[in-house]
C-alpha cells in the first residue's frame, strides 16, 4: 500500500502537482501566487539536512524516507471527543474543519480564503524554511480568527486530531490569528493523535498582533507514538503588544516546533516559555529565534527538557537584537534533566547584538537530580522512588508555574500529569 | 635611571601611535616562487631537508587540502582569498654565524629592540654564539625565547640551560632533523591533517615554529616563548607548534605575535597541538596583537589558527590562557580533548575588536575520560564597528561519568556600531555529567564611568580602568610580564572608541 505514495520531497511535489486544481484559493490569483511562490522554494530546497546550522541536531531521515498519502476520513462520523480545555473549541479532524463539533469565534479558513487576503502569508516565510513552504504549498484548511481592535476573544481550543493506521498520511494545516489593537485571546493549540501508525503533521501558525494586543497562547503536542509533529510558528508584535507563549512536547516520535517572533514596535513583550517530556525512543526539538527590532522591548524565555530512556532532547534559541533596539532586556534560561544514561540533550542557546545599551542574559544547565536535594527526602523517611519523582514533578512544576492565565495552566498540569504517569 | 628609561618608553609610546609594532625589517630576504602547488611543497621540504616520510605527509594534507573548501560558518566576513597570490615561503638570508653583536645585520637588530626584547636576549635572538648561556640580570625570571621570522626560526635561547633538565625547545625543523622519533610519533597526532582548511594548508606548507618536550617528572625551571614576526610583503605565515609533557612534567609556554602595518590582508594559519600524559600539567598564555588594519578596517592579519590539547593521561592539565587584541579577523578556538580519568581543561580569554575587527573565537571541550573538569572564561569587548563572536562546544560522551563544566561568557559593547555575539553548543550524552553555562551582554554602566569621572579620570583612563576589572578573572590566569603588557595593550586596542 504504501508503495503507491513516492517517498521524499518528489512525492510532495508530485502531489501538488496533481491536486494542483483541487486546492482552495485556485480561483484567488494571489493564492495561487503564494503556493507557487512555496513550491519554487521547497523544489530548489527540498527537506532540511543536517548540514544547516538551524537542522544540527534533528535528522528528518525518518520524514524522507516516508511515501505519505492523503487522510481519508468520513466527514460525518460520529466522534468521540476529549475534554475540552477552554469554553469554546474549533475542531480539525485529520486536518478538516468539522463545523459540527465546533462553536466559538473562530472559522475555517479554507472556507473564508477571501477573508484571509493580505493576511495570509503576511507573516510567514517560506524562501528559507522549507517545510513552511511545504505548508504553504499543500495547506487546505486551518482555523481563521480575526478579532477587531479592543475585542476580548476569551479562551478557546484549537484541536487538531490526527488518525493513523497501516498508510502513512499527511496533513498541512494553516491556522491565522488576527488580534486588532488592545484585543486579548487565550489560544490553546492542542495536537492529538489516534491510532499507532505513521503519519506527518505540518502545522503554520501565522500571527498579527495590533498594537497593545495580548495573546496567551499555549501549544500541547500530544501526538501518537508514530506521530512527526513538524510545526512552524510565525508572530509579529506591534507597539507595545505581548505575545505569551508555552510549548509542550509530549507525544510523537519526531518533533520540532520552530518559533519566529518579531518585537516590531516599542515596548513590546515575547514569553517563549516550554517544556519538553522524552521517554524512551522520541525526539524533541525546541527550536526558536526572537527578533528585538524596536527599542524599549522585553523577552523571556525558560524552557526544560526532562529526558527519560534513549530520548533525544535539542533546544535552539537565539535572540537577535537589532540595532535600533536600544534597552533591549532579554533573558533566556535552559535546562535539562537526564533521567537515564541513554538519553542525550543537545543545547545551542545564542545572542546576537548589534546595540549597545542592551541587557541580555541567557543560562544553560544541565545534569541529573541534585544529590543533595534527594538525600535531604530520603533523610526525611520518603523512599528513593518517592523522592525522585517528587524532584521531577518540581522541577516540570516550576516551568508550567511561569504560566500566567490559569486556563492554561490547568491544561498543561493535566498534559504533564499524564505523561509523569506513563513514566512513573 | 630605570625612571628615565621608562619616562623615554613612555614618550615614544605615544608619538608611535596605537599600533608600535607596524614598521618594516628591510632584509635581504629568499622566497619561493609565488602561489601554491605540490611543487611548491616539495620546495619548502627540500629547503628544510626534510626526510622522506614528512614529505609524503605534506602532500597527503596538501591533496586533501585541495578537496576541501574554506569553511563560512564563522560570523566573519571577508573577500574571498586568493591562495595563489601569496608566498609560502620567506626566510631572512643567513650569512655565516655572526661572533658578536656588531656583525648581526643592524636591520635584524633593530628589529628586536623595537619590539621590546631584552638586549641580553637580544645578542642571543640575534644568533650569536656562546651569549646563552650568560645567566639574567639581577636575578630576574629568564625566559627562554624562540623567534620566528617569516617562515624560519631566527634563534632559540637558553638552549644550554634547559638541554641540562633534558629538556627539548627548539624550532620544528630543528626537531625534525634531531629528534625525527618524536616529531614522527606526535605530529598530526592531535590535530590530523584533514581536520579543518586551514589546518590542511598548514599541514602541507608549515615552515616553521617551535618545538617542547619535557621528560618525565621536570618541572621546566623557566617560562618557554615563541615570539612570532610576519614581515614580508605578500607572504602568509605558517606556523607548527607542539609541545609534549611526559608524565609529571609542568611546563609555562608563552606566544607573542606582532606584524607591519599594510594595506594588504596577510594570512597566518598556524597549528598548535600539545600533549599532556599522566599528570603533566601544560599552560599556553598567548598574546595575539597581529596588526589589526587601519581605522577603515584597511589591511590586518587574518589569524585562521587551529589550536587544540590532548589531556592523554590521568589528573593531566591543560590551560589555554589568550589575549585577542590583534588581527583584522580572528577565528580560533584552542581546544582540549580529555581523555584520561580525572584530567582538567581551562579556557581563560580576552578577545577584543574595535575598528572593523572581526573575531569568532572560543574553545571546544570534549570530555571522554571519567571525571573530567572544564571551566571556560571568556570576555569579549566589542567597540568601533568591531565584531565579537563567542563560540564555544561542551561535549559529553557517555562514558564521561561525573563531568563538570562550568561556563561563563561576558561581553561588553562600547558604541551602537559594534556587535556582540556568543553562539554556545551544550552536548550531553552523559546522565551524571554537570554542565552549567552563562552569559551576559551589557555596555559599561553609566554609573560607574560616572564614579571614575568625579575622581578626576578622563574618559579614556575611566573606560580602561572599567575594561581591565572587567577582564581581570582572565588577565589573572596570565605570567606575569604578560598580564602587564596585556593591561597596557587592552588600553591601547581601544584608544579612539571613546568620546
Amino acid at each position: 500500500m504504501n508503495a503507491q505514495f513516492e517517498a521524499g520531497p518528489e512525492g510532495f511535489l508530485r502531489r501538488y502537482e496533481g491536486l494542483n486544481n483541487r486546492l482552495p484559493g485556485i480561483r484567488q490569483p494571489w493564492v495561487v501566487a503564494l503556493r507557487e511562490q512555496a513550491a519554487n522554494a521547497f523544489r530548489s530546497k527540498g527537506f532540511p539536512s543536517r548540514k544547516l546550522e538551524a537542522w544540527r541536531y534533528t535528522d528528518l531521515a525518518l520524514l524522507a524516507q516516508t511515501g505519505f498519502g492523503e487522510a481519508l476520513t468520513p466527514v460525518d462520523e460520529d466522534f468521540a471527543l476529549p475534554e475540552a480545555t477552554a469554553p469554546q473549541r474549533v475542531v480539525f479532524l485529520d486536518g478538516r474543519f468539522r463545523a459540527d463539533l465546533s462553536d466559538g469565534l473562530a472559522r475555517s479558513l479554507g472556507a473564508n480564503l477571501s477573508a484571509a487576503e493580505g493576511l495570509l502569508g503576511s507573516v510567514a516565510r517560506v524562501d528559507d524554511l522549507p517545510l513552511a513552504a511545504l505548508n504553504t504549498m499543500l495547506f487546505e484548511d486551518g482555523a481563521l480568527i480575526d478579532l477587531p481592535a479592543g475585542a476580548d476573544g476569551g479562551a478557546i481550543e484549537l484541536l487538531s486530531i490526527i488518525q493513523s493506521g497501516d498508510r502513512p498520511v499527511t496533513v498541512h494545516p494553516r491556522h491565522v490569528i488576527r488580534l486588532g489593537a488592545g484585543a486579548r485571546l487565550v489560544l490553546i493549540e492542542r495536537a492529538l493523535g489516534r491510532g499507532e501508525g505513521r503519519y506527518l503533521h505540518n502545522p503554520v501558525v501565522e500571527i498579527v498582533l495590533e498594537e497593545g494586543a495580548h495573546l496567551t497562547h499555549a501549544r500541547i503536542q500530544q501526538e501518537g507514538p508514530g506521530g512527526i509533529f513538524l510545526s512552524t510558528v510565525f508572530a509579529n508584535a506591534a507597539a507595545g503588544a505581548t505575545y505569551d507563549s508555552f510549548l509542550l512536547h509530549v507525544g510523537a516520535k519526531l518533533s520540532r516546533s520552530e518559533a519566529h517572533v518579531s518585537l516590531n514596535g516599542p515596548k513590546a513583550m515575547a514569553h517563549l516559555n516550554g517544556a519538553q517530556l522524552l521517554a524512551d525512543g522520541q525526539h524533541g526539538d525546541c527550536t526558536t529565534f526572537l527578533d528585538h527590532a524596536a527599542p524599549d522591548c522585553a523577552s523571556r524565555q525558560t524552557v526544560k527538557t526532562v529526558l527519560a530512556g534513549r530520548s533525544r532532547g535539542v533546544f535552539q534559541g537565539k535572540i537577535h537584537v537589532h540595532q535600533v533596539a536600544q534597552r533591549t532586556d532579554g533573558y533566556q534560561m535552559n535546562q535539562a534533566l537526564l533521567l537515564s544514561d541513554q538519553a542525550e540533550i543537545d543545547s545551542k542557546p545564542q545572542l546576537e547584538i548589534y546595540a549597545d545599551d542592551v541587557k541580555c542574559s541567557h543560562g544553560a544547565t544541565v545534569g541529573e537530580l541534585d544529590e543533595n536535594q534527594l538525600f535531604y527526602l530520603r533523610a526525611r523517611g520518603i523512599p528513593q522512588a518517592t523522592a525522585r519523582s517528587m524532584l521531577i514533578e518540581a522541577f516540570l512544576q516550576e516551568a508550567v508555574d511561569s504560566v500566567e492565565d490559569e486556563t492554561v495552566r490547568a491544561a498543561l498540569g493535566t498534559a504533564v500529569a499524564g505523561w509523569w504517569e506513563t513514566i512513573a | 635611571m630605570p625612571a628615565v628609561t621608562e619616562t623615554i618608553d613612555a614618550v615614544q609610546s605615544v608619538t608611535e601611535g596605537p599600533y608600535k609594532y607596524g614598521f618594516e625589517t628591510d632584509i635581504e630576504m629568499e622566497f619561493a616562487p609565488k602561489g601554491l602547488s605540490e611543487d611548491i611543497v616539495r620546495f619548502i621540504s627540500a629547503k628544510k631537508n626534510e626526510p622522506a616520510w614528512l614529505l609524503e605527509w605534506r602532500l597527503k594534507a596538501y591533496a586533501i587540502w585541495l578537496k576541501m573548501e574554506e569553511p563560512v560558518w564563522a560570523a566573519v566576513d571577508y573577500p574571498k582569498i586568493d591562495y595563489q597570490a601569496s608566498y609560502y615561503y620567506a626566510a631572512p638570508v643567513k650569512k655565516a654565524g655572526p661572533k658578536s653583536l656588531d656583525e648581526v645585520d643592524p636591520e635584524l637588530l633593530r628589529t628586536y629592540a623595537k619590539l621590546g626584547i631584552p638586549l641580553k636576549e637580544q645578542a642571543i635572538l640575534a644568533g650569536v654564539e656562546g651569549a646563552g648561556d650568560t645567566p639574567a640580570e639581577g636575578g630576574r625570571m629568564p625566559i627562554a625565547v624562540d623567534a620566528v621570522f617569516d617562515s624560519v626560526s631566527v634563534a632559540t635561547t637558553f638552549r644550554a640551560r634547559l638541554e641540562k633538565e633534558g629538556i627539548i625547545f627548539c624550532p620544528i625543523s630543528e626537531a625534525v632533523q634531531n629528534h625525527p622519533e618524536l616529531v614522527k610519533q606526535y605530529l598530526g597526532s592531535v590535530v590530523p591533517q584533514g581536520d579543518n582548511f586551514f589546518a590542511a594548508l598548514n599541514s602541507a606548507v608549515f615552515t616553521d615554529g617551535s618545538f617542547v618536550y619535557i621528560p618525565k617528572g621536570v618541572r621546566c625551571p623557566m617560562e618557554l616563548s615563541t615570539y612570532f614576526r610576519i614581515n614580508a610583503k605578500s607572504t602568509g605565515q605558517f606556523e607548527r607548534t607542539l609541545i609534549i609533557a611526559d608524565a609529571g612534567s609542568h611546563v609555562s609556554y608563552l606566544e607573542g605575535c606582532t606584524a607591519p602595518m599594510r594595506d594588504e590582508n596577510q594570512l597566518h594559519a598556524a597549528v598548535v597541538e600539545l600533549v599532556a600524559h599522566d599528570d603533566a600539567t601544560i599552560k599556553y598564555s598567548t598574546v595575539q596583537n597581529w596588526y589589526p588594519g587601519d581605522e577603515n578596517g584597511k589591511g590586518g592579519i587574518y589569524n585562521f589558527v587551529t589550536k587544540r590539547g590532548a589531556c592523554r593521561g590521568a589528573r593531566s592539565k591543560i590551560s589555554w590562557t589568550q589575549v585577542e587584541t590583534g588581527s583584522a579577523i580572528t577565528w580560533k578556538y584552542p581546544s582540549c580533548i580529555l581523555l584520561g580519568e580525572d584530567s582538567v581543561g581551562e579556557f581563560y580569554s580576552v578577545a577584543i575588536t574595535n575598528n572593523y575587527q572581526q573575531a569568532d573565537t572560543g574553545t571546544k571541550m570534549f570530555h571522554i575520560g571519567p571525571r573530567t573538569r572544564s571551566t571556560i572564561v571568556s570576555k569579549g569587548i566589542s567597540a568601533g564597528h568591531g565584531q565579537n563572536t563567542y563560540r564555544g562546544l561542551v561535549k559529553i560522551s557517555p562514558k564521561a561519568v561525573g563531568a563538570r563544566n562550568f561556563t561563563q561568557c561576558d561581553s561588553l559593547l562600547i558604541g551602537d556600531q559594534c556587535g556582540a555575539h556568543t553562539v554556545p553548543y551544550i552536548e550531553n550524552r552523559c546522565m551524571t555529567a554537570k554542565v552549567e553555562h552563562e552569559a551576559t551582554t551589557s555596555r559599561i554602566a553609566e554609573d560607574q564611568l560616572f564614579y571614575c569621572r568625579q575622581r578626576g579620570l578622563t574618559q579614556e583612563d575611566a573606560v580602561g580602568l572599567i575594561v581591565n576589572g572587567f577582564c581581570r578573572e582572565v588577565l589573572k590566569e596570565l605570567p606575569m610580564e604578560f598580564a602587564v603588557e596585556a593591561q597596557k595593550l587592552l588600553q591601547i586596542s581601544l584608544e579612539g572608541s571613546v568620546g
